[in-house]
């Protein structure tokens, strides 16, 4: 294998200068550079909205991922939307930029339905998967089944630092390894697994275990937008070309709880958070695009306003949102229901004809 | 039965241009047990392939080839290593119809050589097929014979929702003459094997053949013993086990798995509630014991026998 580049891979540093030279290959044009900084300002906004959701008790829970906004944002930009993305489960932000609507998203943290309510296969974009690193290995198949057909399609995970130490992301990487596969295994590694840091989970760099699976493995810094996406896209093209899989790890940092159910304040330093503070993803790439005078005051307005429609929209649909159809609980367990599945059915309607007459 | 397998995974590979077929093993070797036997020459590696050593990847994996549109078949090589698959199975496999509102079922199989009596080592002998049938989203499918096992496979395989596929191996040698693919029995289907008014076995697998020694052995004391085959666990045929029972008045469950919450527990519950106006006994079953799988030296005193099977049907009959 090649030498490792230099890790982690930066573009952007934190007060927004371009290196000229680490972007050589960046292919984005001036609208792509804005479209990232307001998707991110989306999606920001839209993680915001979710949380207030759930204290307002319309969410029962709701992971927000206050601080990876360029992780997600910058690697699904890369992806063509033929692309199939497997989220884990704090993945708005990719959900935003596949263009996924985010009432069909938070069903899920509503408790409306286990697996969102937008159409999988439509939007090839994998419903939320919880059972940690799990998805990896349906991103693998996925993406073996491409090349199999000869498709064009690669396959992207996401999943976090705690999923390194799961089975299913080694066996993930290595059967990624063994068959070839065109997928993009997409850690974020945020710091923490609910309560505990990184270097309880491994004290081996995240990317470099690629290497003992014969597989690219690129850090990159998981707060530069621009890092990012040209990770992504090398790793993309790469495996869209010749079907080789990648290992990315994009350094982030987790400034929120790991759900509004946890308490970040028992494990966070307050320092921390402000050190990470600093290095905000999106004041990042804002110093950038002010510098080579991209963000306009129109620009900045039409943002603003499409943040107070996206957050509107969303409390518009979550807000009293019916729950699903009784039915529903037996529709889709098989194709069709067994006699068994009929009997119970029957029982549940009675029992609800009952409690309401 | 293991060359009625082969051809059903084979028919299956040539009708259909989904099917893949993958698993530890099963490529040049063909299987340990030689279910997979040539089809990787007959249908090259792109189709039929070994995967590396790892079930949850092989589960996982399957998954997402599923989803892209393909009908995995996978093999778990022996009953004792479908373990580490189980939350792929569970958590994924069995819920992604149910997740995604109908809109991404996900059919494959999964094919596991089960069960005990060959005098095997350590986790070679298990009977894990409550694990799944508890499970929600899975059918469960147990052929007993090589023409059936034809049917069921091919069936399985045709199935839109996934299958976990019980090959009882101790019947993998065993023969059958007929024609295969002549059985138009579906999945969820339970089929009487034999005819009888005294009493009714209800059974799966490998012990529908002990069931059937039984009652041969059962006759010549004047005992005529009908015997239920389920060949599928989910769905569960209730219907033509009621009918049976119902003739009968009399029933005993059998099969190789523990006793405690045992597919037999599930088959009590539901034919007691159904039929237990005309029952003259208690239903009793004849299962392994609730103790890890023994060792092969003494596997015998585990696995029900004809004496264990008789003993339970002289209590039913004299209750």
């Amino acid at each position: 294998m090649a030498p490792m580049a230099q890790q982690p891979l930066r573009l952007l540093d934190p007060s927004g200068r371009l290196d000229e030279e680490a972007a050589s290959g960046l292919d984005l044009k001036d609208q792509d550079l804005v479209e990232l900084y307001r998707l991110m300002m989306l999606v920001r906004r839209a993680d915001l909205e979710a949380t207030a959701l759930q204290r307002q008790g319309e969410l029962a829970v709701y992971p927000p991922l206050l601080g990876q906004e360029a992780a997600q944002v910058g690697s699904a930009f890369a992806l063509e939307p033929d692309d199939f993305i497997f989220p884990s489960y704090r993945e708005l932000g990719a959900a935003v930029v596949r263009g996924i609507d985010l009432i069909d998203y938070l069903s899920f943290y509503r408790g409306t339905w286990h697996g969102g309510t937008y159409d999988p296969l439509e939007e090839k974009f994998g419903m939320v998967s919880v059972p940690i690193a799990s998805q990896i290995l349906h991103a693998v198949g996925y993406g073996l089944g491409a090349k199999l057909d000869g498709s064009t399609s690669v396959s992207l995970a996401y999943f976090g630092d705690g999923a390194t130490s799961e089975g299913d992301f080694h066996e993930g990487c290595n059967f990624a390894a063994v068959f070839q596969v065109p997928v993009v295994l997409f850690c974020q590694n945020n710091g923490w697994a609910i309560s505990v840091p990184l270097s309880k989970q491994t004290i081996a760099p995240i990317y470099r275990k690629a290497e003992a699976y014969g597989i690219e493995g690129v850090q990159v810094d998981g707060n530069d937008v621009l890092a990012v996406y040209l990770a992504t896209k090398q790793a993309v093209d790469r495996a869209r070309a010749t079907s080789r899989p990648t290992l990315i790890e994009a350094v982030t940092y987790r400034r929120g709880p790991h759900s509004t159910a946890d308490d970040a304040g028992r494990y966070q330093s307050k320092e921390e958070i402000a050190h990470w503070e600093a290095l905000d993803p999106i004041d990042r790439l804002g110093s950038f695009l002010r510098i080579k005078e991209l963000l306009s005051e129109e620009v900045v307005s039409e943002i603003s306003s499409a943040s107070d429609e996206l957050a509107a929209h969303m409390r518009g649909g979550v807000v009293g949102a019916d729950p699903p159809d009784t039915a529903d609980l037996f529709r889709w367990v098989f194709e069709e229901k067994t006699p068994h599945l009929l009997r119970q059915e029957r029982e549940m309607l009675e029992e609800i004809q009952g409690s309401d007459g | 039965m293991a060359a009625a397998l082969n051809s059903a995974l084979r028919d299956c590979l040539r009708t259909d241009d989904r099917v893949l077929v993958l698993g530890e093993d099963i490529g040049k070797l063909g299987g340990v047990f030689r279910i997979t036997e040539k089809l990787q020459e007959e249908f090259g590696s792109e189709r039929v392939f070994d995967t590396p050593l790892a079930e949850s990847g092989i589960l996982g994996v399957s998954l997402g080839l599923a989803l892209y549109g393909y009908r995995p078949v996978c093999e778990i090589q022996f009953d004792g290593f479908v373990y580490p698959a189980f939350n792929q199975i569970v958590s994924h496999v069995a819920k992604h119809r149910y997740r995604s509102r109908g809109r991404a079922g996900v059919p494959l199989v999964v094919r596991i050589p089960f069960a005990g009596g060959i005098g095997a080592a350590e986790h070679h002998s298990e009977s894990p097929e409550t694990y799944f049938a508890h499970t929600a989203g899975l059918k469960v499918v147990v052929p007993s014979s090589p023409l059936d096992a034809y049917d069921l496979l091919t069936q399985a395989i045709q199935d839109p929702d996934p299958v976990i596929f019980f090959e009882p191996k101790s019947r993998y040698w065993s023969k059958e003459s007929g024609d295969l693919g002549k059985g138009s029995l579906p999945i969820g289907k339970a089929r009487v094997v034999r005819r009888g008014d005294a009493c009714t076995l209800i059974t799966y697998g490998a012990m529908v053949t002990r069931c059937l020694e039984t009652a041969a052995a059962a006759q010549e004391d004047g005992v005529e013993v009908e015997v239920v085959d389920l060949r599928s666990l989910v769905p569960f045929d209730l219907e033509t086990v009621s009918a049976s029972v119902q003739k009968t008045k009399r029933a005993v469950v059998v099969h190789e798995a523990p006793l405690t919450l045992g597919f037999g527990a599930e088959v009590v519950a539901q034919v007691s509630e159904e039929v237990f106006s005309v029952l003259e006994a208690p239903i009793v079953r004849v299962t392994g014991y609730d103790t890890p799988y023994p060792p092969a030296k003494v596997e015998q005193y585990y696995v029900p026998s004809v004496d264990r099977i008789l003993g339970a049907i002289e209590r039913v009959l004299t209750y």
